[in-house]
């Protein structure tokens, strides 16, 4: 699907891999290349396979691995399950995931797109210097910012609200679907805009009719990257909401599932689990577009 | 006539570069300024105060840099801090490495392997940090059980009730989430490298060491720079894997800039003090980017490139 859309800028033009795969015996390459890539796989992907055994273990068989093999389950069971979705809040930490995420998603990417249009096409007076600090702004970290942040959402009215997450994140996508967004905009032909120019086109009517039309991809590269960063924003999360009501998934999972000293690690993988799954899913949409993504942003 | 004058105002308008680019920066920029600049300055602001949670401070000047200046737990979590990065970005970037070169190889189902070994770095780090506390626990760690059954190991490892295993045991965490951002990144560099020069290598006899050396590594290192820039930037602030794993302990062993600034401001009520722990993160992080910065603009000088 995604093969024919053309992700990348114009100087990405992948080989042909392994040209000289004829001068590997099939043996040797068994050893140097499928040996060592099914232990990272295995490596990688083990935790994942364990949150989701453990998600649907009975206790008994989480405790005892004596009995049965412990890399299986044996007597499956949806009660974790059952907990997590209706003895928590989880279906609220869900919505509010989703709503904080998608609204700060479309308000970052409507902010990129002028940004980026402007620094990359209109090349008004300073443009290079907004790109450099736009930049800049990406290498800001939220764990230096959480705290004087906190203090303004207080300040505000809104701790413990959803508008606190959802006017921070752009702090950090902003900076991010900009940058990825003026790779996509300068691989745009000059040309186009030009006749439109001539043709007698405003800006705003190249932006909208050219210029977005062009830079589909780039959109949802940003739009997915910017979702998938939101829904796993965790410090501004933690520190500006405290009723549960209000939490995210990966606080809510962290904060209400762990009682004290007993850790049900059945109901924790499920939360585990089922946040996770969200996002995953997503992903396997859009693999082609996350990788585009992820390396574009770095290439610039 | 007025009609067309207007007409032309607003052609003239819609084509001034300065006031259309003006007026597109607004949304985007006065995000930035209000939530992101004006915090940085408050935050520098708030480590030169006394400010605690709930009560206003007054200005206080170097104070709390002078208290942290003979605070033994602060100290302990810079050096963590800067261990932390070194190890693991070290690992990253050798892990990294190799299992991009391993994907870039001719293999079976090559975007299905590239699809799930991205997963690590997908899936919310919070919720993969849950599943390593689990595989850590004392007394259930599938890992020890493997080890044991393995006959390598007699007893369960304690991971997280000893300083040096929960250090090593956060480090491994962090590198497991950190190779598929590497791997993935550089795959796409190693994927410009054109197949002729290996071909021409290989024909004058060099040796698949010599062709990594001299073709792949000289040039991959600009993305190298940029990858790494940003490894050692997101682990040095890294919060999320030691917050959830060990919060900071066992007696601070494993507490990071990021995780302390948080334990004094936010449990602890000391927003003045924790603000100034972040603010001391800075010129590292400045360092950080000014070295791959440089780094980066001599190589693009060595290529010839005119930007």
């Amino acid at each position: 699907m995604a093969k024919d859309l053309k992700m990348d800028a114009p100087a990405e033009t992948p080989y042909s891999e392994g040209g000289m795969d004829y001068l590997l015996t099939r043996q040797r390459k068994f050893v140097t290349v499928y040996l060592p890539l099914a232990a990272f796989t295995f490596i990688l992907l083990f935790p994942f396979y364990w949150m989701t055994i453990t998600t649907f273990k009975s206790n008994d068989d989480i405790y005892d691995y004596e009995r049965n093999s412990p890399f299986w389950v044996w007597n499956p069971t949806l009660h974790n399950i059952k907990k997590l979705l209706f003895e928590t809040s989880y279906p609220e930490w869900l919505w509010n995931t989703l709503l904080v995420s998608v609204t700060s998603t479309f308000i970052s990417l409507f902010a990129s797109v002028l940004a980026a249009y402007a620094v990359e096409r209109l090349r008004f007076k300073g443009s290079r210097w907004v790109g450099l600090s736009i930049f800049g702004a990406y290498l800001v970290p939220p764990s230096i910012l959480f705290i004087p942040l906190a203090t303004m959402v207080y300040k505000l009215g809104l701790f413990d609200s959803r508008w606190a997450l959802i006017l921070t994140y752009p702090t950090f996508l902003i900076p991010f679907c900009t940058w990825l967004l003026m790779g996509y905009f300068k691989s745009i032909p000059f040309e186009l805009e030009e006749c439109a120019l001539i043709d007698g086109a405003t800006r705003m009517q190249i932006l909208l009719k050219i210029v977005l039309p062009l830079a589909v991809p780039g959109l949802i590269s940003a739009g997915i990257f910017a979702f998938t960063l939101s829904w796993n924003e965790f410090i501004y999360a933690l520190t500006f909401v405290s009723s549960s009501e209000n939490k995210t998934i990966p606080v809510g999972v962290l904060t209400e599932l762990v009682d004290g000293d007993v850790y049900h690690w059945g109901s924790l993988m499920a939360g585990a689990l089922f946040g996770s799954l969200p996002v995953a899913v997503l992903y396997s949409f859009f693999v082609e577009y996350y990788v585009a993504g992820m390396t574009g942003a770095i290439k610039e | 006539m007025s009609k067309s004058s207007s007409l032309k105002l607003l052609t003239r308008f819609n084509n001034n570069a300065d006031l259309l680019g003006l007026i597109f920066m607004l949304p985007a920029a006065s995000i930035l300024l209000v939530f992101l600049t004006y915090p940085l300055g408050l935050g520098l602001w708030l480590g030169l105060t006394d400010t605690k949670i709930g009560r206003p401070g007054v200005f206080i000047g170097l104070a709390n840099y002078e208290s942290l200046f003979h605070d033994s737990v602060f100290w302990l979590s810079v050096y963590n801090t800067i261990g932390y990065t070194a190890v693991a970005s070290v690992f990253k970037f050798i892990l990294g490495l190799l299992l991009a070169l391993l994907l870039n190889q001719n293999i079976a189902l090559k975007s299905f392997m590239r699809a799930i070994l991205l997963l690590p770095w997908i899936v919310p780090t919070t919720l993969s940090a849950i599943a390593f506390w689990w595989m850590y626990d004392s007394q259930f760690s599938i890992i020890s059980w493997i080890l044991i059954k393995a006959g390598i190991i007699d007893s369960y490892i304690d991971f997280l009730g000893n300083g040096w295993n929960a250090r090593f045991s956060v480090v491994a965490a962090n590198i497991w989430r950190g190779i598929p951002f590497v791997a993935i990144s550089l795959l796409a560099g190693l994927q410009t490298i054109s197949p002729a020069l290996y071909e021409a290598a290989t024909i004058d006899g060099a040796t698949r060491w010599q062709s990594f050396r001299h073709i792949t590594y000289p040039l991959l290192t600009p993305i190298i720079a940029i990858v790494m820039t940003f490894s050692v930037l997101f682990t040095f602030t890294d919060f999320q894997l030691i917050y959830v794993i060990t919060r900071g302990g066992p007696v601070n062993a494993t507490h990071l800039m990021a995780t302390l600034s948080f334990q004094r401001a936010i449990p602890g009520g000391q927003l003045a003090e924790g603000a100034a722990i972040a603010m001391a993160m800075v010129p590292f992080l400045v360092a950080a980017i000014l070295i791959s910065f440089f780094g980066l603009q001599r190589r693009a000088w060595q290529q010839g490139s005119k930007d």
